[in-house]
Order: C-alpha cells, then sequence, then structure tokens
C-alpha cells in the first residue's frame, strides 16, 4: 500500500466518521462541529486530487463561513429540548434505514454497471488558480455572472425576511 | 494513485448517509447539516469524475455547487428563524401547513 492510498483510507474513515457523527448525535452543536470536521476532511480530499483552488475555497466558505452561519443559527435558537420526548414518527423513522440501505444499494448497482470500463485515467489536470480562472472566464462566464446575481437575490431575501416586523 | 472508483463509492457512502440524517432527524438545522454533507458528496464525485477525464469541468461546476450551497444555506437558515420567532418550538413534524 503506497502514501497516497493509506491517506485515502484515513481520511475515508475520518469523513465517513464525522458524517455519522452529524447524523447520529442528538445535541445539534456536537452535529455542528462535526461538519465542520467533514468538510476540512472533504478539502484534504481536494488536496489530494490536485485540486488546491477548491480546498481552499472549500475551508474558506465551507468550514469558515458555513459552520460559523450554523453555530450562530444554534446559539441564537437554544434549541436542545425538541428532540428528547417521544416520537409521535417513529415508526415511519425507522422506515429510513431500508430505504437509505436501498438507495445505497442502487447507486452501487449504478456505478459498477459500465462507468469505470473506459480508457485509463489522463493526466492529472492542474486544479490552480490559473487553471480554474481561465475556465470561469471563458468557457463558464455567464454563470459565473448569474452566481453573483444569485448571491445578491440571497443577500437582499434574508435581510427581507430577519427583519422584526413592526405591528 | 487510487482509483476513481474508490473516490466516487466513498462518495456513494456520505451521499446515503446524508439522506439518512434527512430522513430521520427532527432538528431542521439538523436537516441542513445532512444537505450539506449529501452537497459534498456530490462535489467530491465531480472532482473525481473531472480528474479521471483530466479536464476541469468538474472543478468549475463544485465552484458553482458552492456559491449556490453557501445561499441556501443563509436563506435556509433565515426562515427556521423566523418560524421559530413565530412558533417558539423547532420540529418539522409540527410544520404541516402551507400558511401559518
Amino acid at each position: 500500500m503506497t502514501a497516497g492510498q493509506l491517506a485515502f483510507w484515513i481520511l475515508a474513515v475520518m469523513a465517513v466518521a464525522s458524517a455519522a457523527g452529524v447524523v447520529l448525535r442528538r445535541n445539534p452543536i456536537h452535529s455542528a462541529l462535526f461538519l465542520v470536521v467533514h468538510l476540512v476532511t472533504l478539502a484534504a480530499f481536494f488536496l489530494k486530487m490536485r485540486a488546491e483552488f477548491l480546498a481552499a475555497a472549500q475551508v474558506i466558505v465551507y468550514a469558515g463561513a458555513i459552520a460559523v452561519l450554523f453555530v450562530f443559527a444554534i446559539m441564537v435558537l437554544i434549541p436542545g429540548k425538541e428532540e428528547t420526548g417521544p416520537d409521535p414518527l417513529r415508526a415511519l423513522r425507522l422506515l429510513a434505514v431500508p430505504v437509505a440501505g436501498l438507495l445505497l444499494v442502487l447507486l452501487a448497482m449504478m456505478l459498477r454497471s459500465a462507468l469505470f470500463a473506459g480508457p485509463a485515467p489522463a493526466a492529472a489536470v492542474p486544479g490552480g488558480v490559473a487553471a480554474i480562472g481561465r475556465a470561469l472566464f471563458t468557457d463558464y462566464l455567464f454563470p459565473f455572472e448569474v452566481t453573483s446575481v444569485l448571491l445578491l437575490v440571497a443577500l437582499v431575501g434574508v435581510m427581507a425576511l430577519a427583519k422584526r416586523r413592526v405591528a | 494513485m487510487v482509483p476513481t472508483s474508490y473516490y466516487v463509492g466513498l462518495s456513494a457512502v456520505l451521499f446515503v448517509i446524508g439522506a439518512l440524517g434527512v430522513l430521520v432527524r427532527r432538528n431542521p438545522l439538523v436537516i441542513f447539516m445532512s444537505i450539506e454533507i449529501m452537497l459534498n458528496a456530490a462535489n467530491l464525485a465531480f472532482v473525481a469524475f473531472g480528474q479521471r477525464h483530466g479536464s476541469i469541468d468538474g472543478q468549475a461546476l463544485v465552484f458553482f455547487v458552492l456559491c449556490v450551497a453557501a445561499a441556501e444555506v443563509a436563506v435556509g437558515l433565515a426562515i427556521i428563524v423566523a418560524i421559530f420567532r413565530l412558533r417558539r418550538r423547532l420540529s418539522v413534524d409540527e410544520l404541516s401547513l402551507m400558511r401559518g
């Protein structure tokens, strides 16, 4: 086993364990902290696949901004009591486990079918700022500009939603 | 070098974990976090396939997913806070009406 494979398996175990932690912990603040671990692990995967720009963006946007937003919302809402009482829909929730298992089986079947039958992987793509910037400002120029409108709409919408209505 | 199929398989496992979280949890905040896990699983698959085909397009798509996720989380959390102000409770099972 080479060092690259060893790193892959360590990171894979960390990613799956932290994702399970998000889903299984009852306290939402623990879930948020597990989510940070998960996102940083994904950034490490991007780094391993030579996507340096995405790794940096992942840490800044996800582990930075989005995680802080989650923690902030948890502090504002002060939850912790909402999932302690008896569950009125327990039978339905237990049904979710076989459904998720079925989804995994279907995904595995789909991936095993013919997806990887092609030629061997091409040479590594450069994932630096230069390469991705060239792609964003040539082939993806229009979606890139639409993204700025989307962020502006989200900004205005959040302010409209968060404004306290004066009765 | 780790084959692409390993990355895509890991991405499938993470996606299923996220879907399970969306299905079983009652707290809307944790449901949002599970959606983030699913988005990240898709990102991993994008980058892995881009790597396999030797193209930068996968990484460009991940960039757009990142932007949409940021906007989605901001709007979603604002909606949750607004609902909490109205109801003083936080459970998705009670939110079954389209109007307040």
